[in-house]
């Protein structure tokens, strides 16, 4: 299967109801398969007539109580950032997927990390984060559609996948564990207030306090999501003195090149954030040896950076290496990167 | 041991489904594989590339940066791809496309895939006849598991289709002048 196909799979096995999306690519074969699965498996699917219409079909549909998700590529993850917004806002849950491309702009179709920042920083208009999960493999990516979706309704927010067009369009073997689903029950949701108040679901709040009083909730929301669900994979770490730091595609490069270095017994290491936000502080406050230096790589010009060196607070040098645009870091110029470090 | 193939010719000459076979196959017989197309704007006519790796371990970078086999369909891909292949390496080429091949950097062997298909009453399994000859050159997998996938693959009411896919295979097999067992790593 390829990354596409195996996270278009698992939504539907995590019980998503409801998918609507607009083609882009590198993340066409997810919109393909939920157009032929989704309703041979009783659910919604619809192709809208944008990327903000599907972002705020999505809104609607979890707001009814279902499980809702969009998927699409950084162009169209721009435009649908109000409706991100809206959902943080109004606290509904929803998944929605970004196969990332080369940008700015309409960029190209090409693998890219240069959505991390959108991500991860909220990336629409005001004071909120989305979950940000980051799969390095078809089976992860499989695995993470499951945890993405019981995120969402445990903490009624956005949840986001974030991949790139490696991922998305690559095949590997999978095999299709059942995921773990648990139904939380959603008084909140809009499905007819017959012999019950009405629930009300907005995000404009003009009463004097109000809106600070839902962003300190929210705030209280994202403290406990940074305390329980940080996520990230290590390699060789007890005893790297240069830890690479990459996530997703890139992190697959950067084993292969560590490989590398660990059959000459060179003392290379990788952390591989899988939470992008919350952000994996504690895979480095682990590492107290005092000679450690990080490099960071990634298919940007350096954002995931930002977050090292405030995890280890400038404590340790963080070297840089990346490329952009569509182009990949190749694993020659990551050794030479490496090398220079070691000197 | 980890095999990495580029394959890669004109959209339409089957390289995706090359790939994908080889990579099924190999997943059958428990290798970790990993399949990875250039997703371009590439159609019927254009160029058309897909790596694949095969290895007994993890594989980390699906990217293929030097391969252990190249198989080359046409003029265009040669030029693009014959710096990346390793020197102990092997290069399948179309010699019904290929053109001037002189430039290549590893082992060499010619066969004509599209003429071998053209004969066997159609172009469209020249990439069976290509799988066959890797089969045959390289041993990275068995026939009996290719034939299995490709079974698997064709429509189930198009014995024609299945027939003549099987016939390249087999030909394709044969016209390998020096098969072996792949050694390099």
């Amino acid at each position: 299967m390829t990354g596409n196909e195996a996270i278009a799979e698992a939504a539907i096995r995590a019980g998503c109801g409801f998918y609507a999306g607009y083609p882009i690519t590198p993340q066409n074969e997810l919109t393909a398969y939920m157009a032929k699965n989704m309703p041979e498996n009783n659910r919604v699917f619809i192709q809208a007539e944008s990327e903000l219409a599907a972002i705020n079909m999505v809104f609607g549909a979890s707001a009814a109580g279902v499980r809702a998700m969009t998927s699409s590529s950084s162009p169209g993850i721009s435009l649908k950032q109000e409706g991100i917004s809206y959902l943080a806002g109004a606290e509904l849950p929803a998944v929605i997927v970004n196969i990332m491309r080369g940008g700015p702009g309409l960029g190209n179709i090409a693998p890219s990390q240069s959505d991390y920042f959108q991500a991860t920083k909220g990336g629409g208009h005001g004071d909120y984060h989305s979950i940000v999960l980051s799969p390095s493999s078809v089976e992860e990516a499989y695995g993470l559609m499951f945890d993405a979706f019981d995120l969402a309704d445990k903490y009624r927010n956005p949840v986001m996948i974030l991949g790139d067009g490696m991922l998305g369009q690559m095949m590997e073997p999978l095999s299709l564990k059942p995921g773990k689903v648990i139904h939380y029950p959603k008084p909140w949701a809009l499905i007819g207030c017959q012999g019950r108040p009405a629930n009300i679901i907005r995000s404009l709040l003009l009463k004097d306090g109000a809106l600070e009083e839902l962003n300190l909730k929210l705030q209280k929301k994202y403290k406990a999501a940074q305390e329980k669900e940080q996520r990230w994979e290590e390699q060789f770490t007890d005893d790297a003195e240069i830890i690479v730091v990459a996530y997703g595609g890139m992190a697959r490069i950067i084993k292969s090149v560590i490989r590398q270095f660990r059959q000459k017994n060179k003392k290379v290491g990788l952390i591989r954030p899988i939470s992008l936000w919350p952000f994996p502080v504690k895979a480095f406050a682990k590492q107290t040896r005092k000679k450690v230096k990080y490099l960071v790589v990634e298919m940007s010009y350096g954002q995931m950076v930002e977050d090292v060196k405030l995890a280890v607070n400038c404590s340790r040098p963080v070297e840089f290496f990346g490329r952009a645009g569509g182009a990949i870091p190749a694993e020659g110029e990551i050794i030479a990167a490496i090398k220079k470090l070691e000197k | 041991m980890t095999n990495k193939i580029i394959i890669a010719g004109y959209g339409g000459q089957g390289v995706m489904l090359l790939g994908k076979i080889i990579a099924e196959a190999a997943m059958l017989e428990k290798k970790f594989v990993t399949w990875l197309p250039a997703y371009g704007a590439e159609v019927r006519g254009g160029t058309a590339n897909c790596m694949v790796i095969v290895s007994d371990e993890e594989i980390g970078s699906p990217l293929i940066t030097e391969a252990d086999t190249l198989i080359i369909f046409n003029e265009p891909s040669f030029v693009r791809f014959k710096n990346q292949v390793k020197a102990k390496g092997i290069i399948l080429v179309n010699g019904s496309l290929a053109g001037d091949t002189s430039q290549a950097k590893a082992a060499i062997e010619k066969i004509p895939f599209t003429d071998t298909a053209f004969k066997l009453g159609s172009i469209k399994v020249a990439n069976m006849v290509a799988l066959g000859a890797f089969v045959a050159k390289t041993g990275l997998v068995r026939d009996k598991t290719v034939l299995e996938v490709i079974e698997a693959t064709v429509p189930k009411d198009k014995p024609e289709l299945l027939r003549q896919n099987i016939a390249a295979l087999k030909e394709g097999m044969g016209l390998v002048k020096q098969p072996g067992k792949i050694e390099v790593l």
